[in-house]
């Protein structure tokens, strides 16, 4: 038969030749990963196993991102349970402090996850990392301490979603543009479950940041899964990360999609969606001028080092607008490095932005930067459903980072061409 | 498996961060979390839920996140089930996993108000509207998944398997 790339993943992880769209299979995970989220509830499920010992501590990650480092009491006290867990159970990759990073920014850029892969986490952005060809989903704590346990999850083989790529993205449109796009057109339903699997000559057009934050936000449509084929760019982004034999994994030509929807790059524009859906999607020129009070550019969307690349480079020599507070967070220690070698956080911290630590505080308004009732943000994070940044009377548009940039200098949505 | 309820009504796109707000994540203790159950969306219900109530929603409930503290908030709360045209992927899945019935029913959204009483018989596929007499199909769950939801749960499946082991 002819294969798409979930299909074939998943085959490989059941040890079968072939596995059908709608089969539920017992599957082989290569990786774990829990955030000082999930980790503490999954070692209360996982204690009330008759086991001692986890089936495998190098399979498995723990990131103290969320609401770290420590906002409070009780998340110092849950990342203290995570820390004496991954001590008492031998396990390695355990980040926290200056160490830790956004999970899904951490684990590629580590190279914890790589092609042919099958990772669950207990995130719901662990789709991120289809980016690199890997099957990566989220789940709850109760799967996550499962596979702590068994090294497997049950899971339901995807029917796939072929989305066509052409052509060459303009200027100020980055992967985030191209995803809110696709969201637009998509919903938040008509994806339930799928895989969405990306192709065609565009492909070759998308740096590996515009993937993964494509695949990232791949679970605003509710997708399973989002995955990229494997090519040149994939190959160099691993080289240094990666260097564990990995298999790559392209769908065959025939192989079922339920549909495809087709994406014409060079006709996109920057895109903001409107509260309250990721889905509810506008060209950004069409609501320029909606005035806001805070600007956020960071997430595990747009934390990457090209996103504060493209924030500076319409920051620079201006200032943010007085109404406005920017909050800019570089997703791991590496990118915030590298943005001080190449005087980014210079230029944003002369803007007037507050450059914060490596954390997903203010987009799950966790801390860093939370909203009060009224307010409106711009945020190059992934969700802007009732109270996401705060205050259930709050508001968030999401947009990528130039869009962003050019709110918080302008006091209002703008496009980023108003300010360059 | 029947289950007997009082309805709680809500609309389509209930997303997990109205279920439960990402600033309560630091908490996972169930009794906790169930004070905080769709505090987003409808500060009532943490106070006035009763045990064996039944919510019923529009389309796709649970969008957005994978954190389990949204079913298990809504389980602790007492709920007995959700029932729903459609299910958000994540949603389901850890509904699944703690044992909360969540029934895919086409219509149950025109078909019921807020404190009618359901009838849900999980293993025969079917919710009867006890008020108006209406009788809707559900789909019924593969053995498997009908499985965890009677053990309680796929920590007690794996639990036994691991004992027999």
């Amino acid at each position: 038969m002819h294969r798409t790339i979930a299909e074939k993943i998943l085959a490989a992880h059941s040890g079968r030749r072939e596995v059908e769209p709608g089969e539920l299979l017992n599957v082989r995970v290569d990786l774990t990963m829990a955030n000082d989220g999930s980790t503490p509830p999954a070692i209360q499920e996982f204690r009330k196993l008759p086991i001692e010992r986890v089936w495998d501590p190098e399979r498995i990650v723990l990131v103290m991102d969320h609401f770290c480092p420590a906002k409070d009491i009780a998340a110092a006290a849950n990342a203290k349970t995570s820390r004496e867990f991954a001590r008492a159970q031998g396990i390695r990759h355990f980040y926290e402090g200056g160490a830790a990073g956004i999970e899904h920014a951490l684990l590629p850029e580590q190279g914890l996850v790589a092609p042919g892969e099958l990772v669950v986490g207990g995130d719901s952005h662990t789709c991120t990392y289809g980016a690199l060809n890997c099957f990566s989903c989220g789940v709850g704590h109760t799967d996550i301490a499962a596979a702590w346990a068994t090294g497997e999850v049950w899971l339901k083989v995807p029917h796939s979603l072929k989305i066509l790529l052409h052509g060459r993205k303009a200027a100020w449109v980055s992967g985030k543009d191209v995803i809110l796009h696709i969201l637009g057109r998509v919903g938040v339903e008509d994806a339930n479950y799928l895989s969405m699997e990306y192709s065609g000559d565009g492909v070759a057009d998308l740096t590996m940041e515009d993937r993964l934050t494509i695949c990232n936000m791949t679970a605003e449509a509710q997708a399973k899964v989002g995955l990229f084929p494997f090519d040149e760019r994939t190959r160099e982004y691993l080289i240094g990360r990666v260097n564990r034999p990995y298999t790559t994994y392209s769908a065959d030509p025939g192989a079922r999609y339920l549909d495809t929807l087709e994406v014409d790059l060079s006709s996109l524009e920057p895109q903001v969606a409107l509260p309250y859906l990721p889905s509810n999607v506008k060209p950004a020129r069409e609501v320029a001028g909606v005035s806001i009070d805070q600007a956020f550019i960071g997430a595990c969307t747009n934390g990457w080092l090209a996103d504060l690349r493209a924030a500076a480079r319409i920051m620079r020599g201006k200032k943010i607008n007085p109404n406005v507070r920017c909050v800019v967070i570089p997703a791991t220690p590496n990118i915030y490095r590298q943005a001080l070698r190449e005087g980014i956080v210079g230029v944003l911290s002369e803007a007037g932005c507050v450059v914060g630590p490596s954390t997903c505080g203010p987009c799950i308004g966790g801390h860093l930067g939370l909203l009060a009732a009224g307010e409106r943000a711009v945020s190059t994070s992934n969700r802007n459903f009732r109270g996401r940044m705060g205050h259930p009377e709050s508001e968030v548009w999401l947009a990528g980072p130039a869009v962003a940039a050019a709110s918080a200098i302008m006091g209002r949505i703008a496009h980023p061409e108003e300010v360059a | 498996m029947r289950l007997v309820g009082r309805v709680w009504k809500y609309g389509s796109y209930v997303d997990t961060d109205v279920m439960y707000p990402a600033r309560y994540l630091t908490e996972f203790r169930p009794e906790e979390m169930a004070r905080h159950c769709m505090e987003g969306l409808d500060p009532t219900f943490a106070r006035e839920v009763r045990p064996g109530d039944i919510i019923v929603a529009g389309r796709m409930f649970g969008i957005g996140s994978a954190r389990e503290h949204a079913p298990v908030a809504i389980k602790a709360s007492g709920v007995a089930a959700v029932v729903a045209p459609s299910f958000a992927r994540a949603f389901h899945r850890n509904a699944i996993n703690i044992g909360l019935p969540v029934v895919e029913c086409d219509g149950i959204d025109r078909e019921a108000e807020k404190g009618d009483e359901l009838e849900v018989d999980l293993v025969e596929g079917t919710v009867l509207n006890r008020r108006t007499g209406r009788l809707l199909r559900a789909s019924r769950y593969p053995e498997f998944m009908l499985g965890i939801i009677q053990a309680g749960g796929l920590m007690n499946c794996l639990r036994e398997k691991l004992r027999r082991n």
